[in-house]
């Protein structure tokens, strides 16, 4: 399949950027390990979907609705890409990874999973994030994994965007009025403990990363700090200085708040086993 | 239109979207947004969802003037009934090459 | 564009110009051309239109809530992603149609407290609730297989804002019937319980669908007038009877029934024909007795209420920012 190479998959025209179903046709199969790993990347993703899609129809302002559905969506499409590459490991489909998977199965990290919040809440989650996966897309476009370099590069184009929405609400947000100010850095505060879980590296990571499939989180982390300082800081807001929250490190240990999530998820696609949609 | 600033309503821009390359940016609508800045992303989402544009402009509205309507007669009868600057009106031409 | 003066309260000594602009509207309309926002045009006509746009608008952005409560339980990740796309574009309807009404002198800001105060009415249909995943398809075949039989005329209306939104409009909601319909197909050719799911979500929506092009003629005064001025080119009871002719043959191609016993073709007529409506249920809805009026409203003033802080805080950060581009832009020319 030509998708794989990232030429064609950095085309400008949306007719031929990859889809899902380019995916799902092709006959790269995923090791186990890569399709662990699409996991990691591809839960965060739905996660976050799953969170942002839960604003349309209740953003600040109509537009932003429209802005929110667009990156849920993109966040979306990254998750069915990975999940549907994951899945060919085992011989699975993106639904089947997504929905008859239960809550210690999944990997996502707890920085998605925490709740929405009000505006500024979400926008601390995404500007953090943004970040994070902008400067994971970044590097891992190089990987020696064809497929993973493709979503990869799909996946950049659309985080830049999303890092500037959120980096153009921060400032917003910090730099507007008193309330803002300081919704925007409660937001943080409450998001920022979730931060160090992102950089977290384990042994299934190093050991793709030795191979150049991976991106190695730990080394993300300086180029991450460098970025998103100076947003918080024009926004006229402060770091927090709060310690890592214990645990997570994609482990087994997750937020209370997975189990609900996917357990509105999965309600529907629970009750019919097997059933085509 | 100033809209006097309660609850802090954001003013209208309108959005010029070019579909590609070549062509002129064309009016697509308008939406409102706090700033220039903004309004730029919005008209992103809004007007360029199914690849419609490879360049937008927004403008303020109320930066923009517009001929008077009820004076159509005056402002444009001057370009009417002038034919002449009309290659159709030449019609000696006719059948020669390459003009 | 925004807004020009295009009011007709106007003192006595321009009652010629009055006069002008009335025998130019009126020959605009004859011809079947278009208005501009700019163009003169009769008090009615306006207070019709924003009337009209208004409602339209709010409907599409109380219209979101029905199907966006089903985005996070959506039964495949494609489906959640079509739902995604398609709320998305109702949001996006809305604000296509608000700027159009804007166009008429009337800011969103008013058009939306209308909405939030109660004194504006959006169609009905959105009061009744989205139960269950066959109502998402239910809704995106009947409710929007209804609002498209309604839209495609308004292309034509004689006020060029209302139909250039149309035009795009129409255009972004071509899928929007398909996925509905294909939706339902999948349950109906699934098991037995999601058959009996989607014919139950058609049980329920087709008599409100029916009812979303209005009152029948003989009980629609304003709609003569509407047509007279071009706005409205068919008349709600012959819309009403192409969309029944439309969705039996779908109907029967998803293998479900239509709820009405009196549906049956009509030979003489070259038309199915169809039973009474509801009507009086139909009035109580918009009476604000439908099982989610209160519901829509409260979620709507919600949003609205929780983003003020937001849309403050923009407001707040654009006047600070143009304020320090002149504090430069001064400090500039002292220097030079």
């Amino acid at each position: 399949m030509s998708f794989a190479s990232s030429d064609s998959a950095t085309r400008q025209s949306a007719g031929n950027a990859i889809t899902p179903e380019d995916i799902i046709a092709s006959e790269n199969k995923a090791p186990e390990d890569v399709a662990t790993y699409a996991m990691y990347l591809g839960d965060d993703a739905l996660i976050l979907a799953q969170r942002l899609g839960y604003w349309i129809s209740r953003a600040p302002e109509m537009e932003e609705d429209v802005a929110l559905a667009n990156i849920a969506q993109d966040q979306l499409g990254h998750a069915r890409f990975l999940l549907s590459y994951a899945g060919s490991a085992w011989g699975k489909t993106e639904d089947e990874l997504a929905y008859f998977r239960d809550t210690h199965e999944f990997y996502s990290c707890r920085l998605v999973e925490q709740e929405n919040g009000d505006f500024g809440q979400t926008i601390a989650r995404q500007l953090i994030f943004a970040t994070y996966q902008y400067e994971l897309f970044s590097r891992l476009v190089d990987s020696k994994d064809e497929t993973l370099a493709a979503v990869a590069a799909k996946a950049l184009k659309e985080v830049m965007y999303h890092l500037d929405h959120a980096a153009q609400w921060t400032l917003r947000l910090g730099d507007g009025t008193e309330e803002s100010h300081r919704r925007m850095q409660e937001g943080l505060y409450y998001m920022w403990p979730y931060v160090d879980e992102l950089f977290a590296d384990d042994d299934l990571l190093r050991d793709l990363a030795d191979r150049g499939i991976a991106v190695l989180p730990s080394t993300l982390r300086e180029s991450f700090d460098q970025r998103i300082q100076p947003i918080i800081e024009q926004a006229t807001l402060e770091i927090p200085d709060v310690a890592g929250a214990f645990g997570g490190d994609r482990s087994g240990r997750f937020s209370e708040h997975r189990g609900h999530i996917l357990g509105e998820m999965q309600v529907l696609a629970r009750q019919f086993p097997g059933a085509t949609w | 239109m100033s809209q006097h600033n309660v609850d802090a309503s954001w003013p209208l821009y309108e959005v010029f979207v070019r579909s590609s390359r070549g062509l002129s940016h064309v009016h697509a609508g308008s939406l409102h947004a706090p700033d220039a800045t903004m309004a730029l992303r919005n008209a992103r989402d809004l007007y360029t969802r199914r690849n419609e544009g490879t360049s937008v402009w927004v403008v303020p509205s109320d930066a923009i003037s517009s001929s008077d309507p009820d004076s159509k007669g005056g402002f444009f009868e001057s370009s009417q009934g002038k034919a002449f600057r009309h290659a159709t009106y030449y019609t000696k031409s006719e059948g020669v090459k390459h003009l | 564009m925004s807004t020009t003066s295009i009011h007709s309260d106007a003192p006595v000594a321009d009652l010629d110009e009055q006069r002008a602009g009335q025998e130019r509207f009126d020959q605009i309309i004859a011809e079947d051309s278009r208005i501009e926002p700019s163009d003169w045009m009769p008090e009615g006509y306006r207070k019709t239109l924003v009337r009209q746009m208004s409602q339209h608008a709010h409907s599409e952005i109380i219209g979101m809530q029905p199907e966006a409560n089903w985005i996070t339980r959506a039964p495949s990740l494609k489906r959640k992603m079509i739902l995604m796309a398609k709320v998305q574009d109702e949001a996006g309807h809305g604000l296509y149609l608000y700027s159009a009404t804007e166009t008429l002198g009337v800011p969103r800001e008013e058009l939306v407290r209308q909405l939030l105060d109660g004194e504006a009415k959006y169609s009905s249909i959105f009061n009744y609730p989205a139960m269950t995943w066959a109502d998402v398809g239910a809704i995106g075949w009947l409710v929007d297989g209804a609002a498209i039989q309604n839209q495609v005329p308004l292309c034509r209306a004689s006020f060029a804002p209302y139909g250039r939104a149309m035009v795009r409009i129409c255009k972004e909601e071509s899928f929007h019937q398909r996925q509905g319909w294909e939706i339902l197909y999948e349950l109906s050719h699934g098991t037995p319980e999601q058959k009996a799911m989607a014919q139950d979500a058609v049980n329920r929506f087709y008599g409100p669908a029916l009812q979303m092009f209005g009152p029948p003629d003989d009980d629609s005064p304003n709609s003569q007038q509407s047509m007279a001025w071009n706005i409205k080119r068919f008349s709600n009871d012959e819309l009403r009877q192409r969309f029944v002719d439309m969705i039996v043959p779908q109907a029967e191609a998803l293998g479900l029934t239509l709820p009405d016993p009196d549906l049956k073709w009509n030979e003489e007529r070259g038309h199915y024909d169809f039973g009474e409506l509801d009507w009086d249920e139909f009035m109580s809805v918009i009476k604000g007795k439908g099982p989610c009026n209160v519901q829509r409203m409260q979620h709507r003033r919600a949003a609205h209420e929780n983003g003020a802080w937001v849309r403050e805080a923009a407001a707040a950060y654009a006047e600070k920012q143009a304020r320090r581009q002149q504090d430069a832009a001064d400090t500039h020319l002292i220097g030079a």
